[in-house]
């Protein structure tokens, strides 16, 4: 099991949520000040190093026009980390592919990365939540085919080494693909794509990438897993699915008592309590399945989101989007969702929102690493198969 | 209703009525057979209407992106239905889809109406001609679809499951026609010289889309085009105000 400190480097000093539409796309920047903006990165940089100097990983990831996530250039972040660390491997998830307009430039971008770090790159691909296609101006229509085009054409300039090479596909085209440098780690950077659907995890197993979803909870994540097996095995790579091929990223605080536990875990709850986002951002047309949509208009509620904005700590920890306690009863809580889902190998931890400050940031970083990783380590061995008992005897017999 | 199949698309077309035909082009809505302004054509007219692709029934090919798209696929339904020349009537996203088709082949249209049409920009740079209906919430949309949005509220709970896919399905189709570049071609206003044909400009007063100055100023770049306004309606001006939108259509295109 790897584990890996994450946090949205959200800008949290706004006013009362009724005084604006959105947290959003809309939020006027006037409400940023620079200069505390500047030492929220210091500081979150220096949260980074800190989970490095414990044996945890770094990730980061991007969003734009929004006080949630003051990351609008997530390769910019990781090329300082590059140079901030020294052994932490480095997680971006991600590259939102489909709302970017050159492939090849992150290819390229993810290549100086992974050389500055003498290979430490983990390349994570992510079709983008709904309130990125305004920001980016981004049509929310054929966002899955985009982001799927572009990550081929992406790998493929990672790998060609001999002069150029044209693509014309449907949303890309470039006669001249012959980027310099080429990554660091052969053939390329691992792949990482995030998705919180079945159909779209049993593409990435397909294609054997590392499959990330973020906040799907037991039962979802169950289901992504299990399809990201199916896709891998109907693509003919096997019957075993390595545990290092999945990524769960739950909410998480461990504290060394119960109470700062609850305290720190309420703080994180800002993740989800502040996305203060209106409908029209929240579901452009296009970016759900239209079968999806016709349900929402009968009533149904989008997954997961209208469920965690209003659910307690408890709630939230029974249903496996949050993780918190002393180091016995967040292991116990991995654990127990770790059975669940059928094993998997990396947990990104969602260490940091907020209004949780450096010295409970860090607090709960140590008390994790020091505490709870260790064990699972020891348990949850990075080559062991993924799946349910049944699945993994069928493998063996 | 038949399925006409173009260009390897399934589209789907209404007729009605009998008598010199019209083309209609519907708007984002998506083409109701049930609209009374509908019927009001249809009582002197035959009227042809297709669902464009990706709207109604009609098949949506991967290739197909763009208005233009469109244009060059209906060419081709005129083509197969044996209609020479004909008078059109286009109402919003199917104005802009008549106004392409024109200005790529003028010879085949005897008479336009362009109903609060989209389709060009004429406006500075910082300024959106049309505003962003994807970024205000839908009672906004609505209050600048109709002057009485009152009246146009839609009963969710009465749809079948397939009316509210169709629904969904041309919401979807209609960001992708009309994204980027927002609700315009570039190129189309300097193509729109080209139309010969007698050209009426629509719009209701009340229309929170088409602004007066946009409608006068896409006029101007035909050559031998008028505007009309009908009060007491928004955008969605043939569902507001049918019998003066029937009316105004049908003695435009009654004259020689």
């Amino acid at each position: 099991m790897r584990a890996w400190h994450f946090t949205e480097t959200a800008y949290p000093f706004l006013p009362p949520a009724d005084e604006y539409d959105s947290i959003r796309v809309t939020l006027p920047s006037r409400l940023y000040d620079p200069k505390k903006g500047a030492e929220l990165y210091d500081r979150y940089l220096t949260e980074w190093q800190v989970a490095e100097a414990e044996g945890v990983n770094i990730m980061v990831n991007e969003h734009h026009q929004t006080a949630t996530c003051v990351d609008p250039a997530a390769p910019l972040m990781l090329a300082a980390l590059a140079r901030l660390t020294k052994t932490a491997r480095l997680l971006i998830l991600g590259n939102p592919i489909s709302n970017r307009r050159d492939p090849v430039r992150i290819a390229e971008e993810m290549a100086v990365i992974d050389i500055l770090s003498h290979g430490r790159v983990e390349a994570g691909f992510v079709r983008g939540v709904p309130y990125e296609l305004a920001a980016a101006n981004s049509n929310p229509v054929r966002s899955n085919e985009r982001h799927w085009e572009a990550l081929d054409l992406i790998v493929k300039a990672w790998t060609s080494h001999d002069g150029p090479f044209s693509h014309e596909g449907q949303f890309f085209h470039h006669r001249n693909v012959n980027i310099w440098p080429r990554p660091y780690q052969q053939p390329h950077p691992p792949v990482w794509v995030s998705t919180t659907s079945a159909q779209g995890a049993r593409r990435v197993g397909a294609k054997g990438y590392i499959q990330a979803t973020f906040l799907t909870g037991l039962d979802g994540t169950r289901a992504v897993f299990k399809a990201y097996r199916e896709g891998w095995r109907a693509a003919g790579r096997g019957h075993d699915v390595p545990m290092h091929r999945l990524a769960y990223a739950p909410l998480l605080y461990c504290a060394d008592s119960e109470q700062k536990a609850r305290d720190g875990a309420e703080k994180l709850m800002w993740y989800v309590r502040a996305n203060k986002v209106p409908p029209h951002y929240a579901n452009p047309p296009g970016y759900f399945p239209t079968d999806a949509n016709v349900k929402f208009l009968r009533g149904a509620s989008p997954p997961v989101v209208a469920f965690l904005r209003n659910a307690t700590i408890d709630q939230a920890v029974d249903s496996g989007f949050l993780m918190m306690g002393t180091p016995d009863k967040v292991y116990a809580q991995v654990r127990k969702f770790y059975d669940h889902v059928g094993g998997f190998g990396n947990l990104l931890i969602m260490g940091q929102a907020g209004f949780l400050d450096h010295g409970e940031t860090v607090h709960g970083i140590q008390t994790f690493a020091r505490e709870v990783l260790p064990r699972l380590q020891a348990e949850c061995p990075d080559m062991a198969v993924s799946g349910y008992p049944d699945e993994v005897k069928s493998a063996a017999g | 209703m038949q399925m006409i199949p173009v260009a390897g698309i399934d589209v789907e077309v209404h007729e009605v009525g009998s008598g010199t035909p019209i083309l209609f082009l519907h708007s984002a809505q998506g083409f109701q057979p049930g609209h009374a302004f509908i019927k009001l054509l249809a009582e002197t007219r035959r009227v042809i209407a297709p669902s464009h692709p990706g709207f109604g029934r009609s098949g949506l090919p991967a290739w197909l992106s763009t208005v233009d798209d469109i244009a060059h696929v209906y060419l081709e339904l005129m083509d197969k239905l044996g209609l020479r020349k004909v008078d059109v009537v286009g109402a919003s996203i199917g104005g802009w889809i008549a106004a392409e088709m024109a200005s790529k082949a003028p010879e085949r249209f005897r008479r336009l109406v362009l109903v609060s049409p989209v389709g060009v920009k004429l406006g500075p740079t910082d300024r959106l001609d049309i505003p962003d209906i994807f970024a205000m919430p839908q009672e906004a949309v609505t209050k600048l679809l109709f002057h009485n949005p009152e009246k146009a509220k839609v009963d969710i709970g009465k749809m079948s499951d397939d009316e509210l896919t169709i629904m969904v399905r041309n919401r979807e189709t209609l960001a992708l026609l009309v994204w980027e570049p927002w609700m315009h071609n570039p190129k189309l206003r300097h193509r729109l010289h080209r139309v010969v044909a007698p050209s009426l400009f629509l719009r209701g007063a009340s229309d929170g889309l088409v602004s007066a100055d946009y409608l006068a100023a896409y006029a101007k770049l035909l050559p031998n085009a008028t505007t009309e306004t009908i009060a007491a309606a928004g955008h969605a001006l043939p569902v507001e105000q049918p019998q003066a939108f029937a009316s105004s259509v049908l003695s435009f295109l009654k004259s020689e």
